[in-house]
């Protein structure tokens, strides 16, 4: 009923400009409803969700005469700026039958255009793709052989954390639009994850949406919209077998041809049932598109019926298996998150453990756990230094005709071979080798 | 107003109220000479009893007129009573065109703006934080107003510049004679040395506690000799808002990037790798946790820092009581641990702004510390600093001790790049506090800017891989992800004039158009 105002208000460059005048601190813009429209508001805007909020910008609408959505001073006189422009500016568009009120303590364009967006999408059905910034950034195609040794989580809906996540060193990072956003902000969170994906650079470090299951109907919804952003991967949760991962990737790949893009989306099952364990093989060699099977111990513990503990006995043989899963299957195996963040003598021996059963990372909830994670990921030189030898006595061996060698009378074989080569790919992605010695 | 342009460009008023102006020649630019300002000559024989029964009492002793300087000081900080109990006594009396001179105001001091609009005060001479600076920006004082750093405000009472002609000095601890300190008693605070210049200089010294105690009160920070009137009262202040009771390390990732590249900065330069190794950090969040980065380092590298500089707190206390600092020479204490160990000690020192800051001396110990850590809510691409304005023009902090702690061998300034959609790195600042001659890194989570100045530090950081970049880069990644910020709009009349340490000019503030 409403649409053309949608439109013009979420395309419209000039409305936020206004609003977001980079000398305010932190500003409010309103504009009040036509009385024509009054009757037909009220009974939309009581049964919408009334707030959209994060620490720095909260939008609401409202009706001029509902006490119940009335505006109130906080603490802070938030309500007491406000921008004339703003009110002229609607005007000039024709908007003149709704009240939009956002409070702005500071946030940046690509956060408020997320945040009217979403409370717009509450009010009116908004023809797709809604109002996405601009790409600052053109990414690079995604990578499916590369070092995923930590995989920073970040809650979808808020801003803060995900504006500098980039700059912590970790491998991968996570923009969560699942177990961290409370349902009644799904949407919210979905035009903030996109509108992310498109205005901030995380540098070198992979990008990853951990979409809804499609079981729940945010799922496709969190698809359709993440997926021309581009992200690199998709972490898919709560798979159970290989159709969970067909399903994702028959949408992916129609939202792909349908916006033209050329490069393929990789897939990340998330396994965290008891089925999806048992069934790990296959959900490895679902699609080509799986780059990794990742543990859920959280959901793990929760559907076996058992405490989560910091020693992860109850879930070692799941781990276990998990992993032979996925070499089964050739892809990567990560293991789930160590939950206390204080504990870093905890972390690195859970880390440790990890590596022993053949995971190739681990799961982090705070920047601080990463050093110590990537410490036990990192090869010492002396790891390297023999996987060289390995290497060179092999090559050596070979080039006098033999398919053995031997050093210190110990015999190298292949699967010492190819343990060296691992070693020497770790350590070369990691820029600990010479040039020249490199693979 | 005739305006002239001072060294650095900035335009200042040439004379204000019947004042001439001296405009700032250049940081290090200006010497002594002259004589210094001095009080007046007093005889033993009239200070047989200095205990007074009432604050009106002693406000009466002091003889205050219309147009003098009352002087305070910030010690007891959010939770000082005395200022705002003196001020509605002066108020009370009927006195108007008072200057007022605070070494800090805090929010709780809020109720001056009152008597600032009824005509009591004309102005306020020393800082200026929160809601009063507020006003002032908003040109609600009928005079102008003068920022000064600490060392700077010592250095205006010597000069003559600032003439007390009563000092009102909180103090936590006292006896009947006018010793005093802030060691003990419900309104313990640490050091309240910010005091001392006023008890030497001021016309009329006024010791008020809640606390008093036996002849000697030991050690005596203010010592009697100087202190005309002695008041007890009920309460000094509120002792929660005095003093926090722990200090926390900031759980933000972004901040803890920052002091994580901060210390390791101070690494790679190989300062703590040479004699009498020393630093200074606040207790900010940043600077918190470049403290626990900085003694990871030391015990490493089993390095012990000659001193170190305060605010003293739980975790630079913590370093003194391990040994890997020789000293703690302190200011002031943010949280009871620093109070204690004040107390306790011999090892943490009580200093002031004499010793530690002032520009009239000969030699302060701020020009011994090796690293400053300091925060800032703009630095420019010249590097010069504010410290007293945010970028929307409203006049919110005063200057503290930032001036004066530019005087080591690096100054480090620690801030994220945004704060909200405010980059830090500007082109040009709204208001200059410190100029870019003094300002060495600037440390943020997106990288490290080093002044082009200070090309020994760039050789020394050869090698590093921390991500060292221009300033102009850093403020273009700014840019990029704020947009180029708009300007305040300002109005013509100046409110406030910047002082440097030494006396000139080094900027003006103007009243905001809201």
């Amino acid at each position: 009923m409403l649409h053309k105002f949608c439109c013009k208000l979420l395309s419209s460059r000039q409305i936020l400009t206004n609003f977001c005048k980079p000398h305010k601190r932190i500003g409010r813009l309103k504009c009040r409803p036509h009385r024509t429209c009054q009757k037909a508001l009220v009974s939309a805007i009581h049964s919408m969700r009334r707030r959209i909020q994060s620490h720095n910008c909260e939008v609401r609408f409202m009706t001029r005469d509902n006490p119940l959505l009335k505006p109130c001073r906080t603490r802070r006189g938030l309500f007491i700026q406000c921008f004339p422009k703003g009110h002229q500016t609607l005007r000039a568009l024709g908007v003149d039958h709704v009240e939009l009120e956002a409070q702005d303590r500071g946030a940046l364009d690509y956060v408020i255009r997320a945040r009217v967006e979403a409370g717009v999408r509450r009010l009116y059905e908004v023809a797709e793709p809604g109002c996405p910034p601009v790409r600052r950034f053109e990414p690079e195609a995604p990578v499916k052989d590369r070092l995923r040794r930590t995989r920073l989580y970040l809650p979808g809906n808020n801003p803060d954390l995900m504006l500098n996540a980039g700059l912590f060193g970790a491998d991968c990072v996570i923009l969560d639009l699942e177990d961290s956003v409370a349902p009644a902000e799904k949407d919210a969170a979905r035009a903030l994850v996109r509108n992310t994906l498109l205005s901030v650079d995380f540098g070198s470090t992979e990008r990853i949406v951990r979409i809804n299951p499609l079981s729940t109907g945010y799922g496709r919804s969190d698809i359709e919209m993440i997926v021309p952003a581009l992200p690199d991967c998709i972490l898919i949760p709560k798979c159970d077998g290989a159709k969970d991962v067909k399903d994702v990737e028959g949408i992916v790949a129609a939202i792909e041809k349908q916006n033209g893009i050329e490069t393929e989306i990789l897939l990340m099952p998330l396994v965290e049932t008891a089925k999806g364990v048992l069934n790990a093989y296959e959900i490895g060699a679902a699609s080509d598109r799986v780059v990794a099977l990742c543990f859920g111990a959280e959901d793990f513990t929760a559907d076996v019926g058992v405490e989560r503990t910091k020693e992860g006995r109850e879930s070692f043989i799941a781990r276990c298996m998990l992993v032979l899963g996925a070499k089964a299957a050739g892809v990567g195996a990560i293991d789930t998150v160590y939950s206390d963040v204080q504990d870093t003598d905890g972390l690195v021996e859970s880390t440790r453990e990890a590596m022993a059963i053949g995971f190739e990372g681990k799961g982090v909830i705070h920047p601080a756990q990463i050093g110590p994670i990537h410490q036990v990921f990192t090869p010492t030189p002396e790891r390297i230094e023999y996987a060289q030898k390995v290497v060179a006595a092999i090559e050596q061996a070979r080039a006098a005709g033999s398919g053995v060698a031997t050093i210190k009378s110990k015999m190298i074989d292949a699967p010492i071979e190819k343990r060296a080569r691992r070693i020497l790919r770790l350590a070369a992605a990691l820029g600990l080798l010479e040039k020249d010695t490199e693979e | 107003m005739k305006m002239i342009p001072n060294a650095l460009g900035r335009m200042i008023p040439e004379e204000i109220d019947g004042r001439k102006l001296k405009p700032f020649l250049g940081a290090h630019a200006t010497h002594g000479g002259g004589r210094k300002a001095g009080p007046p000559i007093r005889a033993t024989v009239d200070y047989k009893d200095k205990l007074r029964s009432s604050l009106d009492e002693a406000i009466e002793a002091c003889e205050i007129k219309d147009g003098m300087t009352v002087s305070f000081h910030h010690h007891l900080r959010n939770g000082d009573f005395l200022i705002n109990m003196v001020v509605d006594r002066l108020a009370e009396r009927g006195l108007k065109d008072l200057v007022l001179a605070p070494s800090a105001l805090f929010p709780c001091h809020e109720p001056i703006i009152d008597h600032i609009e009824k005509g009591l005060i004309t102005h306020i001479e020393g800082s200026m934080n929160g809601p009063v600076g507020r006003a002032c920006s908003l040109g609600r004082m009928r005079k102008c107003c003068v920022l000064r750093s600490h060392g700077g405000r010592y250095r205006a009472i010597q000069d003559g510049d600032l003439h007390v002609d009563a000092a009102f000095i909180a103090a936590p601890c006292a006896d009947s004679h006018g010793n005093a300190n802030g060691l003990s008693g419900p309104s313990a605070c640490g050091p309240i040395s910010f005091a001392l210049a006023d008890s030497l200089y001021a016309d009329r010294v006024v010791v008020v506690t809640d606390n008093l105690q036996p002849f000697p009160v030991i050690p005596w920070v203010i010592r009697g000799g100087n202190v005309d009137h002695v008041v007890q009262i009920d309460r000094l202040g509120d002792p929660e808002k005095i003093i926090s009771g722990t200090t926390r390390i900031t759980r933000s990732p972004t901040r803890l990037l920052i002091a994580e590249y901060a210390a390791r900065f101070v690494r790679d330069s190989g300062i703590m790798d040479e004699p009498e190794f020393s630093f200074q950090a606040g207790a900010g969040g940043i600077s918190l946790a470049f403290i626990q980065h900085i003694a990871e380092i030391m015990r490493e590298r089993n390095i012990r820092s000659a001193f170190a500089r305060g605010g003293s707190m739980k975790y630079l206390v913590d370093l003194l009581n391990e040994g890997l600092i020789g000293y703690i020479l302190d200011g002031q204490a943010f949280d009871l641990a620093g109070v204690r160990s004040l107390r306790d000690n011999p090892k943490h020192i009580e200093t002031d702004p004499f010793t530690s800051y002032n520009y009239h001396t000969k030699g302060n110990f701020a020009q011994r510390v090796k690293i400053s850590i300091l925060g800032a809510t703009e630095v420019d691409l010249d590097f010069n600093v504010n410290v007293n304005t945010h970028s929307d023009g409203w006049l919110l902090h005063g200057t503290g001790g930032f001036t004066d702690a530019t005087d080591g061998y690096i100054t480090m300034i620690t801030a994220p790049l945004l704060r909200g959609r405010m980059p830090i790195i500007v082109d040009k600042v709204t208001t200059v506090t410190t100029p870019g001659e003094t300002v060495d890194v600037i440390v943020t989570e997106r990288g490290i800017a080093i002044n082009p100045g200070r090309e020994d530090l760039i050789e020394r950081l050869k090698g590093s891989d921390l991500p060292i970049k221009p300033i102009e880069e850093l403020h273009r990644i700014a840019v990029e992800m704020t947009g180029e910020p708009a300007k305040p709009v300002f109005g013509d009349r100046v409110v406030a004039l910047v002082e440097w340490r030494d006396g000139t000019i080094i900027d003006a503030v103007r009243q905001l158009k809201p």
